[in-house]
């Protein structure tokens, strides 16, 4: 028989270095599948940590750095709180979807007036509005019904990507697109576009917004009362409730926010690096957001160098693809073991594994 | 000289079973245990005293294999005894009953006891083995009741058969008793009589003195994490057992109050369903407590006294005019408006419901604080006050940690539970409702701590004590009411009250003004039922 048996409290130290092991874990596991693929494993994997950010290449690249991480890190901060609070919104994906649509019709309706300073705030707004609202349902659905937000935000991603090819062939499709699916390119129209704020950096609005998340992330957790609930909720929730935390409206808080960041990030991603409503809009960001909030340990610091580290392995996987023919599946399934290997590693730190021998019948 | 355990001339070993020489255990700021030695007897039931903090529970779990020594070592039967893990420990014949029971609510007993084994037998097989085991032994338990109708002494006796189908030498029962009624203490003592004849070795650790000294043959003495001797508990008074536990003189607590003032807070025809999966329903509650007095609530724990008090704390919401404060309705008020207005609670379980146990101190200050003692201010939370409050109660409580950064989990159960009275106390209550205040607690803890819930009513609060403890509550209550299935009694002087009708209150005669000789203290009278 196989158990697990709780190990005295391991160290801080411990829990900040398992994200490196996790790391160095998932090189020499992800080294062996390529290697398997018939590739040189070393060579792939310089392509992807390496070139990104050194290599001959690394001034293209570098801006393409921000630009992966700012949704990244955008959507995670947000997820870190409900995860902290054990709310498990896992649908970020249809919330970025849903706030892209919101943020681009919002857009769309004005063209083509030239007012940035009117459109383009309001379509920031709508951006989170949108997000926010598609993640009030399943939390709506939780404090009402007490249905699981696990299943029910996931499934919504699914609807949201109907909802997104339809908006893409329907009502968003671009008049002048001679057919094709997909909006106008939001980017050829100023008072819309979300454009690079300094030339070749990488950085524009959305990025801005990822950093002061953080900002604003650490702060609402270390000293204001509704990041102590949080964390209260999280750690015990019996406490929390004697302490007079409303655990509903805890999740409508950490639901609504994480929803509003994701839309954000949709939308700034629709106005921006995207360009255009259209049915392959989504790249699945708010899916590997959650890698990105574990990562980092669920702390808005950590997050950040979660995001950039994510963003290296989706930018140097498509260099690794371009350059080396590696196939998709196979930079996804490295990303994947990232997580696996975290959670494996905190397994471990936490519990120790013993093998009884049947010694009795 | 030390005398031969068991005078009744059962088999005699010389080798002691067990041997701990030089233990050591230090956390981060303190020393749980410093050079401990001490060796214990086949057919010894062994106590090990020590006020709170004082490191039993830290020695019991090295015994146990849940931590490691940092130094030192255990014989056990002449061997070397080094366990890794409880499963080490479980193999060499020590088995432990725990304080908090680890049990699945929503399956029998039998499935329960299956879940604890390595191998466990067929289902059928398993139930006749614990039915021989508990008759063998005295501790009556059905296999197939589902957990969640046990009441917690029950729930104790599925852990011990636990224990006992591993046929182990040695027994740690750590403060087994302070969730069990009278008379289940009184079997548990049986059962553990009979263990010791069976020539096992029972190490036993509590607070309550008298316990100690009706049952067991020898105390080794801890204080400050080191050993500072022995005694057979049966040649000392309890005071004196005390005394040496603490090093110091005992006080007890003064005279009772004055008169009562003006009702602070009134319970009118209160009914509430119980939140929890197998909890009590509260039934028809009356109940008024006024300014300068305290009001006892006795009862046996798991008859309403968790939802009663999440009644009170706002917790659980009711109708707004089934709780007035004055004339105010407050039923509807959650803990924090309610905090506002000064009504303060404690509840029992002091890990994981009055505190976070991940949490530090200053956070766990903050917990209930944060409202009264203005540590937020504009949503932003001042943590230099939450550290001020927190460290106020280290100090007036004497509640022993290295520092407020301490985490809930790492002080020992007593300290934590000083902190959590002296968390309320000094944040000034108009109303204070405390559940078993000093369990686990030290004599002297206790004492301290039913001293300050004296010196609060003095002052003017109005304080209900909801205890399992009777002479806890015939010593500081004003009144006395008793909480049944839940149901409570009309409350009664407790100056005037005899131990004979406490008693029959805590049997359930809830109409004993009315039918005082006739009612039948072992049976609650059911809803619909008159007794004559
Ligand atoms: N995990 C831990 N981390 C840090 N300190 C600890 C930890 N566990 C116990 N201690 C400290 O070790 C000391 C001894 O604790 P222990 O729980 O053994 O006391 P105890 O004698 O059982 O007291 P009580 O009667 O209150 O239960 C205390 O000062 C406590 O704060
Ligand atoms: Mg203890």
């Amino acid at each position: 028989m196989i158990r697990l048996e709780r190990r005295p409290a391991p160290s801080r130290a411990w829990a900040w270095a398992t994200p490196l092991l996790a790391v160095l874990a998932t090189m020499v596991a992800g080294g062996l599948l390529f290697a398997f693929l018939g590739k040189d494993p070393l060579l792939v994997i310089r392509t992807i940590f390496w070139d990104p950010i050194l290599g001959e290449f690394a001034f293209y690249y570098r801006g393409q750095l921000l630009v992966k991480a700012g949704p990244l890190i955008l959507i995670a901060i947000g997820l870190s709180l409900g995860f902290r609070a054990g709310v498990w919104n896992i649908g970020a994906e249809g919330q970025y979807i849903m706030g892209a649509i919101c943020g681009a019709a919002v857009g769309l309706a004005f063209y083509p007036l030239d007012a940035r300073w009117l459109i383009f705030p309001m379509m920031v707004l709508a951006g989170g509005l949108g997000g926010c609202l598609w993640a009030m349902i399943p939390g709506i659905l939780r404090t009402r019904f007490n249905t699981n937000e696990i299943l029910v935000s996931l499934l919504l991603v699914y609807v949201a990507e109907q909802i997104l090819a339809w908006m893409a062939l329907g009502p968003l499709r671009s008049p002048d697109g001679a057919g094709f699916p997909g909006s106008r390119n939001l980017r050829h129209y100023d008072a819309a576009a979300n454009h690079e704020l300094i030339a070749g950096s990488g950085m524009h609005w959305g990025v801005v917004a990822a950093f002061i998340a953080v900002i604003l992330g650490h702060v609402l957790l270390s000293r204001h009362i509704l990041g102590f609930n949080i964390r209260l909720a999280g750690a015990s929730p019996r406490a929390a409730r004697f302490a007079g935390v409303n655990p509903g409206f805890l999740v409508l808080t950490c639901l609504g926010v994480s929803g509003a960041l994701a839309g954000f990030a949709g939308f700034f991603e629709v106005a921006g690096p995207a360009g255009q409503i259209n049915i392959d809009f989504n790249v699945g960001y708010g899916f590997t957001a959650i890698i990105v909030a574990f990562l980092g340990r669920l702390h808005p610091v950590g997050i950040l160098l979660a995001g950039f580290l994510m963003a290296l392995t989706y930018i140097g996987g498509e260099a690794a693809q371009a350059t080396l023919g590696v196939p998709a599946a196979a930079i996804q399934a490295f990303q994947g073991m990232l997580l696996f290997f975290l959670l494996a590693l905190d397994v471990t730190t936490n519990y120790r594994v013993r093998i009884d021998v049947r010694a009795r019948a | 000289m030390r005398r031969d355990p068991g005078s009744d001339g059962a088999e005699r070993v010389s080798t002691p079973l067990l041997e701990v020489q030089g233990l050591r255990k230090a956390y981060p700021g303190v020393v749980a245990n410093d050079d401990v030695s001490f060796s214990a007897r086949r057919g010894e039931v062994h106590a090990l005293l020590g006020e709170n903090g004082a490191g039993k529970s830290t020695l019991v779990k090295t015994v146990y294999g849940l931590l490691r020594p940092d130094d030192g070592r255990m014989k056990l039967d002449g061997q070397v005894y080094a366990p890794g893990s409880p499963h080490d420990a479980r193999q060499a014949g020590v088995a432990m009953v725990f304080q908090h029971f680890s049990l699945f609510e929503a399956l029998d007993v039998a499935e329960n006891v299956a879940l604890g084994m390595e191998v466990p037998p067929p289902m059928r097989e398993l139930a006749t083995r614990i039915r021989d085991v508990s008759e063998t032994y005295g501790l009556p338990l059905d296999p197939n009741r589902v957990v969640g109708t046990l009441s917690a002494g029950e729930r104790q006796r599925v852990e011990i058969i636990r224990c006992l189908l591993q046929e182990p030498q040695v027994l740690i029962m750590d403060e087994p008793t302070s969730v069990l009624t009278p008379q289940e203490v009184a079997i548990l003592f049986e059962t553990l009589k009979r263990l010791r004849t069976e020539g096992k070795l029972i190490l036993y650790i509590s607070h309550k003195l008298e316990e100690i000294r009706a049952l067991c043959d020898w105390a080794t003495i801890l204080r400050h994490g080191k050993v500072t001797g022995s005694c057979d508990p049966r040649q000392k008074s309890a005071r004196e057992l005390a005394e040496t536990m603490v090093g110091s003189e005992l006080a007890l607590p003064a005279a009772r109050t004055q008169d009562p003032g003006k009702v602070a807070l009134s319970i009118a025809g209160l009914t509430a369903v119980s939140g929890a999966a197998f909890g009590t329903e509260l039934k028809d509650i009356f109940l008024e407590v006024r300014r300068g007095e305290i009001l006892g609530i006795g009862g046996v724990a798991g008859n309403g006294q968790d939802e009663l008090l999440a009644v009170l704390s706002g917790e659980s919401r009711s109708a707004p005019d089934s709780i007035l404060l004055g004339d105010l309705p407050i039923g509807s008020f959650g803990p924090n408006e309610r905090r506002a207005l000064g009504v303060l609670a404690a509840p029992e379980e002091r890990l994981g419901h009055a505190t976070a146990p991940d949490m530090n101190l200053i956070e766990n200050a903050a917990l209930s604080g944060r409202r009264r003692m203005r540590m937020v201010s504009r949503g932003f939370v001042n943590w230099g006050k939450a550290r001020a409050h927190a460290e106020h109660v280290i100090e007036q409580f004497d509640v022993r940690v290295p520092g407020a950064g301490s985490v809930a989990r790492s002080l020992s159960g007593g300290n934590l539970q000083k902190f959590v009275i002296g968390r309320e106390i000094l944040q000034q209550p108009d109303v204070l409702v405390v559940n078993q205040p000093t369990w686990g607690l030290d004599a002297a803890a206790a004492a301290a701590i039913r001293q300050s819930l004296l010196d609060l009513a003095s002052q003017g609060a109005a304080v209900i004590v909801i205890s399992q403890d009777l002479d806890e509550l015939m010593e500081i209550s004003t009144r006395f009411s008793a909480l049944n299935e839940g149901r409570l009694s009309k409350p009664r002087d407790t100056a005037e009250l005899t131990l004979e009708e406490i008693g029959l209150m805590l049997g359930g005669a809830h109409d004993l003004e009315i039918g005082q000789g006739s009612s039948r203290p072992d049976r609650a009278a059911e809803p619909g039922e008159t007794v004559p």
